[in-house]
């Protein structure tokens, strides 16, 4: 016999897997655009720290003089994209789903507990109920980031049209840095899923396939808990 | 979140089903993503990818009315204006022998000089020049309105139509656009930039000015204009891209 737990709904893993080769495709084809006027770079006057990208990047994954095939693919996928997040939100909202999800008070000061303890600086971690305090915030700000890369692509998409918009995003120049950065921040959080996904163990990925995730009868991590919180009483007593 | 108990058999059914249908949607995935990618191209695209272009259009182009662009006081105006293309600018060209040529329709052209367009009202534009590469750059312009001018010349029927065309002399650089974006009030036959007269390499005698448009379709040194109800050919709509690049 098994006992499991009915983790993530169905609505949400589809959405999830949906999401995941849109997403792909919408920075992929970015790329190839983005690369037409590639001037953004870290540093400082005549300093560069980080060019993006190095020519040897472009010509690694074949992208120059490609826009033509980057804005067809933008434009088709930009919709899916858009459809797919708006059910996601949506869900989240009526199957009351956000309780699991959004940060609450105490998340910002446990989000440094489970830093610790993801680095193994700390042997234990906060209770959690689905999600531990750096996912909740994880999750809810890669919501926002998609909010942002929607609002600054319609920007810089209709710049005349939505001249208010791209107006409160600063401008035309900067709309078009703000896509570019929300971009490279959904690339860098995709990077931290993926290592996290993989430290997490097969239960936990297959939970977002299967809906069900297996309870250990004993977990090890728990016993050590208690038993570090029943020395403290004895201390204290 | 609900906590059941069940035997490991079913356990391990109910995995491999989900893992199946998981798997055979991403092969589903893979397999539409490739046959609209190697499907039939259409100007330089995969025909489904062209259709999306169109729909994106009809949509847009319904949604929205003819808003005006965004202008600046000529302070802020650039001084060295980026020249990017010379396409339809390659070969030998005599300004002084340059006459606008307007096809009125087949077999009924009319010539017009510089001086009589420049004897024309002038309007005076500053706005945010937009490329499809993605640079923008505040410029300023001066030029009589396209509305304007089919007034002058009494062009109202053929502006009735659709589409206009705008062709250099060699023919070697041709926009399409429609006529809600020519007679839009912003939207210029332009011959001059920063009150001088517009420099070779911007497309003197004449060029496009268009601020609802990328730059693609702000065609310099104009030899010729049409009027269909059929789409003109667009230089690079043919290479790819889209036809309507409203902004």
């Amino acid at each position: 016999m098994k006992k499991i737990i009915r983790k993530h709904p169905l609505a949400i893993r589809w959405l999830h897997w949906i999401n995941f080769p849109i997403m792909g495709m919408m920075v992929w084809s970015g790329l190839l655009i983005y690369w037409a006027n590639g001037v953004y770079k870290l540093g400082w006057a005549d300093q560069t720290v980080l060019k993006f990208f190095p020519k040897n990047f472009y010509e690694a994954l074949n992208v120059p003089f490609r826009l033509a095939e980057g804005m067809s693919m933008h434009f088709f996928f930009m919709w899916l994209f858009a459809i797919n997040g708006f059910f996601y939100v949506a869900y989240l909202i009526i199957s009351r789903q956000w309780k699991y999800l959004l940060p609450e008070k105490r998340s910002w000061k446990e989000a440094w507990q489970v830093l610790l303890h993801d680095l193994r600086l700390r042997k234990t971690s906060p209770p959690q109920i689905k999600y531990n305090a750096a996912q909740r915030i994880a999750y809810t700000a890669v919501i926002l980031m998609g909010i942002m890369m929607l609002l600054t692509g319609l920007a810089i998409y209709k710049p005349v049209q939505l001249n208010w918009l791209c107006k409160l995003l600063g401008g035309y120049a900067w709309a078009r840095a703000e896509h570019f950065i929300f971009t490279i921040l959904f690339c860098l959080f995709f990077l931290v899923h993926v290592v996290q996904v993989i430290f997490a163990g097969w239960n936990k990925f297959q939970a977002i396939v299967t809906g069900y995730e297996v309870v250990k009868e004993n977990k090890p991590e728990e016993t050590s808990t208690i038993t570090i919180a029943e020395k403290d009483k004895t201390t204290v007593a | 979140m609900k906590t059941t108990t069940i035997s490991n058999s079913k356990f391990r059914r109910k995995s491999i089903v989900a893992f199946l249908i998981f798997a055979g949607c991403f092969a589903i995935a893979v397999f539409f993503w490739g046959k609209i990618k190697n499907a039939k191209q259409q100007n330089g695209t995969p025909a489904p990818l062209r259709t999306a272009l169109e729909t994106n259009e009809s949509i847009f182009y319904g949604l929205f009315g003819n808003k005006l662009t965004q202008t600046y006081p000529a302070s802020m105006a650039a001084k060295k204006v980026r020249v990017n293309g010379n396409i339809g600018m390659r070969t030998d060209f005599e300004p002084e022998n340059w006459k606008l040529q307007v096809i009125r329709k087949p077999g009924d052209t009319i010539f017009i000089s510089l001086e009589e367009i420049r004897s024309l009202p002038k309007t005076e534009i500053i706005f945010d020049f937009k490329c499809i590469e993605g640079w923008d750059q505040i410029s300023h312009w001066g030029g009589v309105r396209f509305s304007d001018f089919i007034k002058k010349y009494k062009l109202d029927e053929q502006a009735a139509k659709q589409f206009t065309g705008l062709v250099t002399p060699d023919v070697g650089y041709y926009v399409g656009i429609d006529n809600k974006s020519m007679m839009h009030p912003q939207t210029l036959l332009c011959y001059e930039l920063n009150d001088k007269p517009l420099p070779m390499n911007q497309g003197y005698p004449l060029r496009l000015i268009i601020p609802v448009k990328y730059g693609v379709k702000h065609i310099k040194r104009i030899g010729s204009i049409f009027f269909s109800n059929i789409r003109p050919p667009d230089y690079w709509h043919e290479r790819g891209y889209d036809y309507y690049c409203g902004l």
